[in-house]
């Protein structure tokens, strides 16, 4: 029986991070992991979706290589090859993740966690695949576990594996379905309708909200929707799917159109992105008390549980249901505990949200709606990309940014972008959010010329009602 | 389009100023060049005049407010056909007013068209903020380096806070959002104890505890501009200038003597006091040993052409040092007269700020109440400050050793170390003393 400043258990992108952290802070520190190193991140989420969806990428430019003066005859695609290559890159990262560890000197424990009561953190059984437990201790527990696709049996949206998928089924498909269902448009659901449109299915979203995307500003929901029409995607709003049922070779699903109509329709394969669940079974919680709220594990600002040396980060403890939020929380969690002098608690108010589709998805901070009903006074700004010198020239004209600002004090209350490579360009936004930025600093600041960034600037202009190029 | 009436900035380094009285109401009709309002800045009271026509839509700030920041909108006018529907939230636009009479060397740019963003310099906050409507920084920032969040800058600025009160919470110390939203307005507030509060804590804020000064057993006046300002300076003068006193005592026989002979010959509206005939002495000291004629500034010292001498002049309710510019060159009338006109206004408070600032030596004489000898604090960035004490008989041995009754005052001169030694102070009480009880080489 090994003995530990901490444990965390969960490899994901929050808990790998977090130990990395610890060791850096000295502590001895171990990981547990049930799958492979780097969690859904990076073997069947982030990192495999984006080069599936890279792969898309590229096959859009080579059907449109005529309107860039090139010839290319024909460009199809071998489905085998996409997912393997998809597969390559998730297990390279986790590869990656196995050296960090290494060279972090942190002890990777195979198997399935659960916790026991004590002292003077919760005990950590851990059943290795031989299906043998071996108990070890910690000074501090920290849960990492993470979340999983939602099923609503009572929906009838259940995932089956074969014909009714998950995310997970969706990114290794055995085969490319002609007719493509896919439930919910939140980023997972209109990052696989993206990739499965490009690569020639028809796919039909189903979104029960009034529109798709729905955690964005309504204004970029809109564009966006308008844009997949264009594209040929099928998007229904307001509509209900129910009674998602496998037949031999077809999916057959009852859809509830917004104007009340209800159909049933067949597909050959459907997508479920309903939503999240945390994993929280299975890990003795329940025995020690921890509080948990429909799935996900209460914590303050620190990542503490209430229960002495037990902490959870992460998917696990709830919204928003992002990497990047999983490794700032292990962050703040481990400097915590390590007492260091400037440990800030989080902070979920700038966190950026990214879609990966055609075009890209991406925003920080307060919807118009939001800053409004927060009784904001506000002013808000617009840049399409049609104004934009190097969108024109990559041939991404299709695009928007847009900033509100808080009137009385010049704060980026949020922003809001749209378009090719927006993903990359909000950190610029959450930098000027986390530095508290007013809108004159942005303005005095000098944007390289020409890049889509030029856009941000733009955008900040207009609220001002100084936008140069358009 | 209705036309915003701005806070003038009367001096260039006003920030603020109390809107004291409003001479038209709203739906008068007010010609260019018309009194409208007075202004109470740090030491005057100031008139403002109208420069366009109109019809007063509506008065934004009432009169009594205290801490209107320059550039604020205090009322609007409107033009002919126009009525107070049209008057929309206050804009900063372009100055329309002006005060009476413009201070020459520093007034407010009234140039409707472009207003060129000069660094940083005094005055140039107004042109600020006519290029970026509600960007005007908190001047005090401007220059010296607050490490804080440009929101926590805006926050503080809206809410009236000091940063240099907070102390920051972010990365570095640095003052973030919460800092300043956790900060009471006013709570730090240099004018609330008459002295800047340090971050390093060095000024404490002044008050009296209720528990031993029970609030009924005194009367608590509020400060006005001028109480602020005197308690601000020479608080920052005792506190950062090392001064040092130097004492001499002056024979004045000779000088009395050719007083009264100047006088005597002198048209009937002339009479040259004893003080006049001091301020040209020291004029002509200060020219003839230039090296006590001097500002020490971060830069490096500044060595001033000219002996403009600020005199100290008692006012109700405080203290104000109005200055014979260039006093080397005044004759002795000129001086006597410029000095009586000038101490009449200031009791009135009614002194321009150009006629109260730009002294590069005072004199403060309490003779008249027969103080002896004192030392008064300096009046930065004055290098030196004479006291005067009164002139009295004393028994003084000449120089045949009999004993001789003589009219002798002790002057005292207060030195900034920064600038002038022991000796030059010396030499400069020399000089001085060489010119009142010789008062004929002041001719020369």
């Amino acid at each position: 029986m090994s003995s530990y400043d901490l444990i965390v258990i969960g490899s994901g992108p929050g808990g790998y991070v977090a130990a990395i952290r610890a060791s850096q802070l000295g502590m001895k520190t171990a990981i547990v992991e049930r799958e492979s190193l780097g969690g859904i991140c990076l073997n069947w989420g982030c990192i495999p979706t984006k080069a599936l969806l890279r792969s898309a990428e590229v096959l859009h430019l080579a059907k449109h290589a005529k309107s860039f003066g090139l010839k290319i005859e024909n460009p199809s695609f071998d489905l085998d090859a996409v997912v393997k290559r998809s597969r390559g890159v998730a297990s390279q990262l986790s590869n990656g993740v196995k050296f960090l560890m290494k060279k972090n000197k942190i002890d990777v424990i195979e198997g399935s966690a659960r916790l026991e009561k004590g002292a003077p953190a919760p005990k950590v059984i851990v059943r290795g695949k031989d299906g043998k437990d071996t108990p070890y201790t910690a000074k501090h527990v920290m849960l990492a576990t993470g979340a999983r696709a939602r099923d609503i049996p009572q929906a009838g949206l259940v995932a089956d594996g074969k014909l009714i998928w998950t995310y997970r089924e969706a990114m290794t498909p055995d085969a490319m379905p002609k007719r493509l269902l896919v439930v919910g448009s939140g980023a997972i659901g209109i990052e696989f309708a993206s990739f499965y449109n490009e690569l020639g299915a028809e796919v039909t979203v189903v979104e029960v909200m009034d529109r798709i995307l729905p955690v964005e500003d309504a204004e970029i929901s809109a564009f966006a929707e308008k844009d997949f029409k264009k594209q040929g995607l099928n998007i229904l709003t307001g509509a209900k799917v129910e009674n998602v049922k496998a037949g031999k070779n077809v999916v057959t699903a009852d859809i509830t159109t917004n104007d009340g109509k209800k159909e049933t329709k067949e597909f050959d394969r459907a997508i479920l992105a309903v939503g999240i669940v945390g994993n929280v079974e299975n890990l003795g919680l329940e025995a020690l008390g921890v509080k948990i709220d429909k799935t996900h594990v209460t914590v303050d600002g620190f990542g503490r549980t209430g229960v002495p040396g037990l902490y959870a980060i992460g998917d696990l403890t709830g919204p928003p249901w992002l990497a990047h939020k999983a490794s700032h929380e292990g962050v703040t969690c481990v400097e915590g505990i390590a007492g260091k002098n400037h440990a800030e608690p989080f902070d979920a108010s700038n966190i950026p949200g990214c879609t990966y589709s055609h075009p890209q998805v991406a925003s920080v901070g307060l919807t118009e709606a939001a800053a409004k009903a927060k009784g904001f006074d506000i002013k808000v700004g617009r840049f399409p990309f049609i104004g934009n010198g190097k969108a024109i020239a990559l041939g991404a004209e299709n695009g928007l940014v847009k900033t509100i600002f808080d009137k009385k004090t010049g704060e980026l209350l949020g922003a809001h972008m749209i378009g090719a490579e927006v993903t990359e360009l909000i950190q610029g936004y959450v930098i000027a959010r986390q530095g508290e930025l007013t809108e004159a600093d942005i303005l005095h600041t000098v944007f390289a010329h020409p890049t889509l960034s030029e856009t941000m600037h733009e955008a900040v202009l207009d609220a001002e009602g100084r936008a140069l190029h358009i | 389009m209705p036309i915003n009436i701005t806070m003038p900035a009367l001096s260039p380094t006003m920030e603020e100023g109390t809107l004291a009285k409003w001479l038209v109401k709203e739906g008068d009709t007010v010609k260019s060049g018309m009194i409208i309002a007075e202004i109470e800045t740090d030491k005057a009271t100031m008139e403002v005049e109208a420069v366009d026509e109109g019809k007063v839509g509506k008065i934004m700030v009432p009169a009594g407010t205290e801490g209107v920041k320059v550039n604020a909108v205090i009322a609007v006018l409107l033009e002919e056909g126009e009525s107070v529907g049209d008057v929309k939230a206050p804009i900063v636009a372009p100055l329309k007013v002006e005060a009476v009479p413009a201070p020459k060397p520093v007034a407010p740019v009234s140039n409707p068209t472009f207003n060129p963003v000069t660094p940083a310099k005094a005055g140039a906050q107004s042109s600020v903020a006519v290029l970026d409507p509600g960007f005007r920084r908190d001047d005090r920032i401007v220059g010296e380096r607050i490490i804080a969040s440009p929101l926590a800058k805006r926050i503080a600025f809206n809410k009236g806070i000091d940063l240099k009160a907070l102390k920051g919470s972010g990365p570095h110390g640095r003052i973030i959002r919460r800092d300043v939203e956790s900060a009471r307005p006013g709570a730090a507030q240099p004018a609330q104890g008459g002295a800047p509060m340090m971050a390093d804590g060095l000024i404490l804020p002044q008050i009296l505890d209720d528990r031993v000064y029970a609030p009924d057993t005194y009367e608590l006046k509020p400060l006005d501009g001028m109480r602020k300002t005197v308690a601000r300076r020479l608080t920052q003068s005792f506190m950062q200038v090392p001064h040092f006193p130097l004492n001499i005592d002056i024979t004045l026989d000779n000088l009395l003597e050719s007083r009264a002979a100047i006088n005597a010959a002198a048209p009937k509206d002339v009479k040259i006091s004893v003080n006049d005939l001091l301020i040209k002495a020291a004029a002509l000291a200060l020219i003839d040993e230039s090296d006590c004629n001097a500002s020490y500034t971060d830069k490096g010292i500044a060595y001033h052409k000219h002996a403009n001498i600020s005199v100290a002049v008692a006012v109700e309710g405080g203290l104000i040092t109005p200055v014979i510019f260039k006093a080397e060159g005044k004759g002795l009338a000129e001086i006597s007269e410029e000095m009586k006109d000038l101490a009449t206004r200031a009791r009135e408070r009614r002194l321009k700020p150009q006629e109260y600032m730009g002294g590069t030596f005072s004199i403060s004489n309490l003779g008249m109440f027969g103080i002896k000898s004192f030392a008064s604090i300096i009046n930065p960035p004055e290098g030196m400050i004479l006291s005067v004490g009164a002139g009295e008989k004393r028994a003084v041995v000449d120089e045949t050793g009999a004993i001789v009754a003589r009219t002798v005052m002790s002057v005292t001169l207060t030195c900034d170390h920064r600038v002038i030694g022991g000796a030059e102070g010396a030499k400069w009480l020399a000089a001085f003393k060489r010119y009142v009880e010789t008062p004929e080489a002041m001719l020369l």
